[in-house]
């Protein structure tokens, strides 16, 4: 009886006993498959839909855009693209299709699969939530917002079939990075009305078996929140130069559970390190962890229209009382940079202004200055949405203000929608707010603060600060364009209705056996470029 | 029988109305729409996508289509997956919890009525206490504290089984069976030794040892149907609890089922999805509950 | 009025007190509880505080348990947290029984067709999944400490009300109640002086046994993300933290288990005693 009872109890350890077999990265060289960790699960593939980070890592693979990113250096190469030519006065922008460019099922890509698919992200009626991307473009704007209704007005037009010619409202010289983004890529018009209309979202395109791309691979298998698996596409005009065979993504959201994956072997590169980590796997990983400068800024956001925080001099009393230093090393820990301005240093073309400071003494005084003598400045709240990296961010900077200024602060906590809506009926008065660039260009962040913008939500309007940015936009020069954002950007620091916490890292591991994946600015990796070698 | 099913039924009907109309409140008066996203959408936008999920109409239509969508099995597609519909997702989670449900339910009355029968036969001597006493441990271990452990131990520093994934790699079902079934099989335990006990002591036990049944048989078939009654009353009760703790047993070992889809769902304000998990789930409640009543009244028809 | 309650009390007493067990369990949860009740005075540290510098540390003279990764000390962390969890169960618990206890008797003395729409209405509630709704209220409605008490009592009346509804049938027909109504008591007397009263014992146990469940539940919810707000603490969110960093820095995860459990399984062990004085035919 005893026995038999206890028999039950070690039956199944017995079947464990077998240890796990080769790994799948350590065969991985032979099939020439990358395992992906991406995040949280997909919520479509419909490029004028999604708006997340890791569908963007998918479409990647399944839709190639005029333009590639460069692995390294993020210039502009040619994709569908194979030549362009810019007119002098920097607003017409001439393409010349390549005429291998295939679609999976073998149909040609042309000029008009482009046309289709600006037509399509910018129609009212889709709903998109990106079609600012496009809004360079002549009449872009007014369509998307239902001002004109005739496409023919819009500046996007197919001469024959292999040449697009684009005309802007500004000589937008980011314009060619820009195109690089999967909402400017083309989508296969067949299908999309084989299962809805133009304007259609949520149809079933997007399965496999249904979705056709352009792109180095196509879509194989969706398995929800399990993996996703796309294969190298046959049709894709450089094909040959492709050398993996399969990508594996796989939509984990839990970090710890994503880093003992990576230990065991079955993923290659994982989308982030749990912060606890970071230190640890420097010394014993140091070949393995990455940690990339990434192009996002994480800030607070306060409600200009709400007192105190109407007050400048308040504003920037509590930038100067945040020691950023401690934050970045000690509560974060990822590697980042403490940061200094909005805009994220870009050693290769934008330095700007970096004036603030931690100087608690000074903060003092200007808070006094302010008009609010020790201990009477009102007490706030600080609204997050849940994460445990932005608890523990909240809580330092609360404990700083105290400690530094006196000031008691509360901690709302609400998950994303919530968080999300309160900014935008402007129900908060401090928040904390991330921003990643969408293209490697100053313009991405400081367009958020022009007078009145949609991602702002800070109610601060500054006229001055509006007509450098119009002034930057029908620049010609890079240079002069610069200067003048700096000078936007001077006055966004000295008026404070953001403020600038740390620069983003990207903080991730990768198998050494992955080649060609190299840290940039935007965490761009082609995956034409990257090949797994033993 | 046939009385006890039509009742339960007549049960049902009220209960799934219930649901539905709690939750179809408390999902709409929340704040934070199904569509806020990090870039602000413009009022335009806002208005054609509510528009497009029949959004815009009044409550009392959208519960009323809702309804009526309901009865002929629409729930409508996730708004969270929009080439998903509700039905599909559930379809994709629910194998894998069911499956989980009941490797863990099984995992528990092995476990748990073998304890228990052992406790009743030989009552307070150590093969009684040490088995009861691990019960107990079983019942306030809960499985956030025994799964990390089983992790850290099982799959960290000793490395035998993977630490998470259901069906990924071989093992995997190992660890989160045993953290959902614990608690059960403690409560299965408990209530088998204690029905065991109670039918030992009656007189028709006497009886038929006196008749010279074996033991085995006086065990087995007389005493442990006692002790079985209770086992499978509590069926019933336990898959609602097991509902509750597949929440967290699929969160702690990224099991993607249909706990973790309706956590999200809850977390991202996927409407329709709440509302079909929320139907969904009650069924599946009010049919294990008919279902343990009617095995239970097979089994001792005292109960009918 | 005779009742058979003093007799009751002492003889749970006696039981408890006699096993070497209970005697601990009780012993345990009166140092709980008076750690708790104690916590302002004599807690180490600000429950806020952290020492940013220090980041998270092993147990040492300076931090009897340790600190978390902010730097804050682990013991105050665990007695504020106590406050928290030992709250939500016993003050859920409180409503559950305030409603549970008047549900019950009504419908099991006025009996007739008010039991049978009252009992009728309760089953239809017990069929709803309510972790289901409670996790959609956290959500919703914010993590407000004062809505998870009162939606997790919300939930547990129902089997106290049961209960109730029994005993009180069971002695609505017992001769002194008969006596009293034929002499003319009123109602509400009968309901508050005799009723309750006899009734109590079942329903203090189950009292006793629901204080961990709703806590266990406070500790699920926690988990999931839907527990109190940060910086406060509850046992539930010193577990979780606990377990996503348990790897490194095990002291997290291992102390507030370790007290947890034992609270769990103290908090069972003297309910078990109470239901064991009370029904002397289930077991040792």
């Amino acid at each position: 009886m005893k026995l038999r009872f206890l028999l039950f109890v070690a039956l199944p350890f017995i079947f464990l006993s077998c240890g796990p077999s080769e790994s799948p990265v350590s065969r991985a060289h032979i099939d020439s498959i990358l395992y992906m960790g991406n995040g949280t699960e997909p919520q479509d593939l419909d490029p004028h839909v999604v708006t997340g980070v890791p569908e963007s890592h998918i479409l990647m693979a399944l839709l190639e855009g005029l333009v590639i990113r460069h692995p390294e250096g993020l210039d502009p190469l040619p994709g569908m693209a194979e030549s362009w030519i810019i007119s002098d006065d920097g607003k017409t922008y001439t393409f010349k299709i390549r005429s291998s460019a295939l679609w999976s099922n073998g149909d040609s890509v042309t000029a008009h699969d482009f046309v289709y698919a600006w037509k399509r992200m910018l129609t009212p009626s889709l709903g998109s939530k990106y079609p600012d991307m496009l809004y360079d473009v002549v009449n872009a704007e007014k369509f998307n917002k239902g001002l004109i209704t005739d496409f023919e007005q819009v500046g996007v037009k197919a001469e024959g079939n292999s040449i697009l010619v684009v005309t802007l409202e500004n000589p937008a010289t980011y314009f060619l990075g820009l195109l690089a983004h999967y909402t400017t890529r083309p989508v296969h018009k067949p299908t999309i009305e084989k299962f809805g209309q133009i304007d259609t979202i949520g149809s079933q395109w997007t399965r496999p078996g249904n979705f056709i791309g352009n792109g180095p691979f196509t879509l194989d298998q969706w398995k929800l929140n399990k993996v996703l698996i796309v294969k190298k596409s046959a049709n894709y005009w450089d094909a040959k130069n492709v050398k993996l065979n399969e990508i594996h993504f796989f939509p984990i959201d839990n970090t710890s559970r994503e880093d003992l994956m990576f230990r065991a072997g079955q993923l290659h590169v994982t989308s982030t390190i749990p912060p606890e980590k970071v230190e640890v796997y420097r010394e014993e990983y140091p070949d393995n962890i990455h940690i990339d400068p990434y192009y996002g800024t994480y800030y607070y956001r306060f409600n200009t229209e709400k007192e105190p925080f109407d007050n400048k001099l308040v504003r920037q009393a509590l930038s100067l009382a945040l020691d950023r230093r401690l934050i970045v090393d000690k509560v974060s820990k990822g590697g980042q940079s403490p940061a200094f301005s909005f805009t994220p240093p870009d050693p290769n073309s934008y330095y700007p202004p970096t004036s603030l400071d931690f100087n608690p003494k000074k903060a003092q005084e200007l808070l006094k200055e302010a008009g609010y003598e020790e201990g009477t400045f009102p007490s706030f709240e600080l609204l997050y949405n849940t994460s445990e990296g932005h608890q523990k961010l909240a809580q330092a900077v609360q404990q700083m203000w105290r400690v530094n200024l006196g000031i008691n602060v509360t901690l709302a906590n609400t998950d994303w929608k919530v968080y999300l809506s309160r900014q935008s009926v402007g129900d908060f008065s401090v928040s904390r707010a991330g921003w990643i660039g969408d293209y490697h260009d100053p313009k991405s962040f400081l367009d958020m603060m022009v007078t009145g913008r949609g991602n702002n939500q800070t109610g601060w309007s500054n006229s001055e600060y509006d007509n450098l940015l119009i002034e930057a936009a029908k620049s010609t020069s890079r240079t002069e364009r610069y200067g003048l954002l700096y000078e936007a950007e001077k006055i966004l620091m000295e008026e404070l209705p953001i403020l600038p916490v740390y620069t983003y890292t990207r903080i991730y591991m990768l198998h050494e056996s992955v080649k060609g994946w190299n840290p940039n600015l935007l965490d761009s990796h082609p995956y034409q470029f990257v090949s797994i070698e033993n | 029988m046939f009385e006890l099913i039509l009742k339960r039924l007549g049960t049902a009907i009220p209960v799934l109305l219930a649901v539905i109309t709690l939750t179809f409140l408390m999902v709409h008066s929340a704040p934070g729409g199904p569509f806020d996203a990090e870039k602000a959408v413009t009022p335009e936008v806002l208005a054609k996508l509510n528009a497009k999920y029949n959004l815009d109409a009044p409550l009392w239509k959208q519960y009323s289509d809702y309804l009526f969508g309901v009865v002929q099995g629409d729930f409508g597609p996730s708004f969270r997956y929009p080439s998903r519909s509700v039905t599909e997702l559930i379809m994709i989670g629910l194998p894998i919890t069911f499956e989980l449900a009941v490797y863990a339910i099984l995992f528990a009355l092995i476990l748990g009525v073998s304890a228990g029968i052992l406790g009743a036969l030989k009552p307070n001597t150590a093969y009684d206490y040490l088995p009861m006493t691990t019960a107990m441990l079983g019942i306030c271990v809960p499985s956030i504290i025994l799964g990390p452990s089983l992790i850290l131990t099982f799959g960290i520093w000793l490395e035998w089984l993977p630490v998470g994934g259901w069906g990924d790699m071989p093992g995997d079902k190992i660890l989160p069976t045993i953290t959902l079934g614990t608690a059960y099989a403690a409560y299965c335990a408990r209530l088998t030794r204690g029905g065991m006990l109670e039918v030992l002591n009656q007189d028709f036990i006497r009886t038929a040892r006196a008749k010279g049944l074996s033991e085995f048989r006086v065990v087995m078939v007389h005493a442990l149907r006692g002790g079985l009654t209770p086992v499978i009353a509590f069926l019933g009760p336990a898959m609602a609890g097991l509902l509750a703790g597949s929440f967290v047993v699929e969160t702690i070992f990224g099991i993607p089922g249909l706990g973790r889809f309706y956590v999200e769902a809850a977390f991202n304000r996927d409407y329709t999805m709440i509302l079909g998990s929320s139907i969904f789930f009650s069924c599946l409640i009010i049919s294990f509950n008919l279902l343990s009543d009617v095995i239970a009244a097979s089994i001792n028809p005292k109960l009918r | 009025m005779e009742s058979n309650q003093p007799s009751l009390f002492r003889e749970a007493v006696g039981r408890l007190t006699s096993n070497r067990l209970s005697f601990f369990s009780c012993i345990y949860i009166f140092i709980i509880l008076v750690i708790a009740i104690l916590t302002p005075f004599i807690a180490p540290y600000d429950y806020a505080f952290q020492d940013l510098d220090l980041g998270p540390a092993p147990p040492s003279s300076d931090h009897l348990l340790g600190t978390d990764t902010l730097g804050r000390d682990l013991l105050t962390r665990m007695m504020y947290g106590s406050r928290i969890s030992l709250m939500v169960g016993f003050l859920a618990t409180t409503v559950a029984l305030v409603i549970g206890v008047m549900w019950g008797t009504i419908a099991g003395f006025v009996g007739g067709k008010t039991d049978a729409i009252m009992m009728r209405i309760v089953d239809v509630l017990y069929g709803i999944p309510f972790i289901i709704l409670i996790i959609l209220l956290m959500v919703i409605f914010g993590r407000n400490l004062i809505l998870l008490f009162m939606a997790i009592g919300a939930v547990e009346w129902l089997t106290m009300a049961r209960i109730v509804r029994s005993q009180v049938m069971g002695l609505s027909k017992q001769e002194f109640i008969l006596a009293a109504e034929a002499m003319g008591v009123r109602k509400i007397n009968i309901i508050f002086r005799h009723l309750i009263p006899n009734a109590i014992g079942p329903v203090i146990v189950y009292a006793t046994l629901t204080v961990p469940q709703i806590m266990l539940l406070e500790a699920f919810l926690s988990f999931l993300g839907l527990g109190v707000q940060a910086p406060l603490s509850s046992w539930g969110i010193l577990i979780r933290d606990g377990a996503v960093s348990m790897e490194e820095y095990w002291w997290l995860l291992a102390f507030p288990s370790l007290t947890f459990s034992l609270t769990l399984f103290s908090l069972n062990f003297i309910g078990d005693g109470l239901r064991d004085a009370l029904d002397p035919r289930s077991g040792p």
